[in-house]
């Protein structure tokens, strides 16, 4: 009764998984566009972490880039100390949180006024309201980047893929001014601009600014901004799987000797 | 409870507390010497599990509406706060997300057990009910929490299904507006959803309570399907079955926290991580994984209403199945028909899920209508028919003697 008991357990786990697996996939899948490569990422897996120098390459990336356009809401100067993060020292966080103007206020005669940002702060938005976002390009609206590797079907492997991967539009396919053709984007037009040019940046650590080299960093650093506690939640999962397992194996030899008398 | 009571209070306190409130005889012969079939199977595991995931369903539940904030403005930023600011928010918020999908896990094996071993037959038929009753309040809770981030799907999810209350002739109009609290999905209703969805795990926790006692009345059923018939068949709940749920629920609690910590967002859908906007409608709607075998019975009708009325339907036709099934034999073990007709309808059930999460169009829409048809006649047409025209194997006399149950036991 025993064995075929375990069997019965087992057969309950495995249904488990191939039954969210197989209803999950499906509803996630990103219509008619182009599937995105699959890239190996330091953060996959069992033991993921990021990469320090690719997440402060990819906030370079960030700042000199797409924060033209792209807000940040979530996140703040002080999120680039923590430990899992980027990890600049508190005095670098300072210095970068410097170089924005937040607005503060009301002083003390009732005025807004601006100052240095200071690292409790969140990034500031480039436009003060979406009305603003949209006029400056062409109706279209700047998602927020904060939770964007979440909250794309696809994750890293699309933001990726969606900013190295800008084609010559095929023939036939007629694109408005103010649109461009990106296999990767569901029915293939973003208004997006390339965004990523050789050479668009000057990277302080000397590693060579490519196309492919600055779409890897800035989407690891997104990836992080989505998910600040992945290095955190990987490392303690690891040790409950390991607690979990010895306490499933007492249970089971605890089980045994009690049910033995009965045999 | 079937037999006497055997707790015997041992010191003074539990003598004097004995006579005035005999609550520790209750627990007594409720969990510890509680006379359970002794031929259990892993299968009956789940009864403990589902007790698990309710309890921690409420704690972390209690723990996020500490930080969680019930407004239009300021819910989808505030689930953000959780997950980055709150001391281990990011665990307690996926524990509470992922723990509603191990929660269904748990109810389908626990109710497809059911429906194999023939739980549901004399004299359990309240106690099924009373599972009915619970997973209905479960799919409630379960549909108004995933309202509550204030995402993409949460909005039109929730659109979605409240709309089906305005396929009602008549009142329907009335009605939506009324769940609104306005003329449409927006503060009012993101207000009372949370209120509501603190609410029913508590009726849940109730109606266990009445679903636990509607168990301990009769005793569990069993693998072969025959009532216990003496104490030679039984041996008490602790710790023979302590020790066994013990065991189950920590294999259950590894796949649990597999999902927490390396994949808690592959059960929920991207869109969820855009903040709602009444705006602009995403691509597909899809409710989550443990709604969508419903979610396609109500697209495979061409009619709202009946598609409404089919959906309710699948669910309250659950409630008929103790008189739907006429055969006197509990254990499938012993139907060998029967046995094909339910694997037919896991299939079934497993085909309608995966049609739930296609566009409905085309093919798809075909299947699920055969999945819909088969669905109903499962229930309406093969069951009543089985149990007449089908030979049982020869059941065994008792559960001590299951082998005897080669020889036939006239």
């Amino acid at each position: 009764m025993m064995r075929f008991g375990i069997k019965a357990g087992l057969a309950a786990a495995i249904m488990a998984v191939g039954l969210s697996a197989a209803v999950s996939a499906p509803a996630n899948a990103a219509g008619d566009a182009k599937h995105p490569a699959e890239m190996n990422w330091q953060f996959d897996g069992l033991f993921g972490t990021y990469d320090r120098n690719a997440l402060r390459r990819g906030f370079q990336v960030y700042k000199e880039v797409c924060a033209s356009c792209h807000s940040l809401n979530q996140i703040a100067f002080r999120n680039l100390s923590q430990e899992g993060g980027p990890e600049f020292s508190e005095a670098e966080v300072k210095a970068i949180a410097k170089e924005y103007l937040v607005e503060d206020g009301p002083d003390d005669y009732g005025d807004m006024f601006e100052r240095d940002a200071l690292p409790r702060d969140k990034f500031p938005s480039p436009y003060p309201n979406e009305n603003a976002a949209r006029a400056a390009n062409g109706g279209a609206y700047p998602p927020d980047l904060s939770l964007i590797t979440k909250a794309r079907g696809g994750g890293a492997d699309y933001i990726h893929a969606l900013l190295s991967g800008y084609e010559e539009a095929p023939e036939g396919v007629e694109m408005r001014a103010g649109l461009y053709y990106n296999p990767y984007m569901a029915g293939g037009k973003i208004a997006m601009p390339v965004p990523l040019l050789e050479e668009l940046v000057e990277y302080s650590d000397g590693t060579e600014a490519t196309v492919e080299q600055m779409s890897m960093d800035v989407t690891h650093f997104l990836n992080w901004t989505a998910e600040p506690e992945l290095e955190q939640r990987k490392r303690m999962g690891f040790m409950v799987l390991i607690y979990l397992s010895i306490f499933a194996g007492l249970m089971f030899f605890s089980m045994r000797k009690i049910w033995a008398d009965l045999h | 409870m079937s037999g006497e009571s055997t707790y015997n209070p041992s010191n003074g306190f539990t003598k004097w507390m004995d006579s005035r409130l005999p609550i520790l005889r209750l627990a007594h012969d409720s969990f510890i010497d509680y006379p359970t079939p002794k031929n259990l199977n892993y299968w009956w595991t789940f009864g403990g599990i589902l007790t698990f995931c309710l309890v921690t369903q409420i704690i972390t539940g209690i723990i996020l509406a500490m930080h969680y904030t019930p407004h239009v403005d300021f819910a989808f930023n505030s689930v953000e706060h959780i997950m980055r600011n709150v001391n281990y928010g990011w665990l307690i918020r996926y524990i509470h997300a992922n723990g509603a999908s191990m929660f269904f896990l748990a109810v389908y094996i626990h109710i497809f057990r059911g429906l194999y071993y023939g739980s549901y037959k004399a004299p359990r038929e309240v106690l099924w009910i009373l599972g009915v009753i619970i997973y209905l309040l479960m799919m409630a809770a379960a549909f108004l929490g995933y309202v509550l981030p204030w995402g993409q799907m949460s909005l039109w999810g929730a659109t979605v299904i409240t709309n089906l209350f305005g396929a009602i002739p008549l009142i329907g109009e009335n009605v939506a507006i009324w769940l609104w609290g306005g003329y449409s999905i927006d503060n009012p209703t993101l207000n009372r959803f949370f209120s509501l969805h603190y609410l029913i795990p508590f009726l849940i926790f109730g109606v266990v309570i009445l679903h636990i006692w509607a168990l301990h009345v009769p005793g569990n059923n069993n693998p072969v399907g025959i009532s216990v018939k003496g104490k030679q068949d039984t041996v008490p709940f602790h710790p023979y079955y302590t020790v066994k749920d013990g065991f189950a629920l920590t294999v259950f609690i590894i796949l649990f926290a597999y999902f927490i910590f390396f994949a808690p967002n592959v059960l929920g859908h991207a869109d969820n991580y855009i903040q709602a906007n009444p705006l602009v409608t995403p691509a597909h709607i899809v409710p989550e994984w443990y709604l969508l075998p419903f979610y396609a019975i109500l697209r495979a009708v061409p009619d709202k209403l009946g598609g409404v009325a089919l959906m309710f339907g699948a669910i309250l036709i659950l409630f008929l199945l103790p008189w739907l099934d006429t055969s006197k034999v509990r254990s499938a073990r012993y139907r060998p028909l029967f046995r094909q007709f339910y694997a037919l309808l896991v299939l079934d059930c497993l085909l309608l899920g995966y049609l739930g999460a296609q566009p409905a169009e085309g093919i798809y829409i075909v299947l699920a209508r055969i999945g819909t048809v088969y669905y109903f006649a499962h229930f309406l047409v093969v069951l009543p028919v089985l149990g007449i025209v089908e030979k049982p194997k020869a059941v065994p006399e008792s559960i001590s003697e299951p082998v005897l149950g080669a020889q036939p036991a006239e």
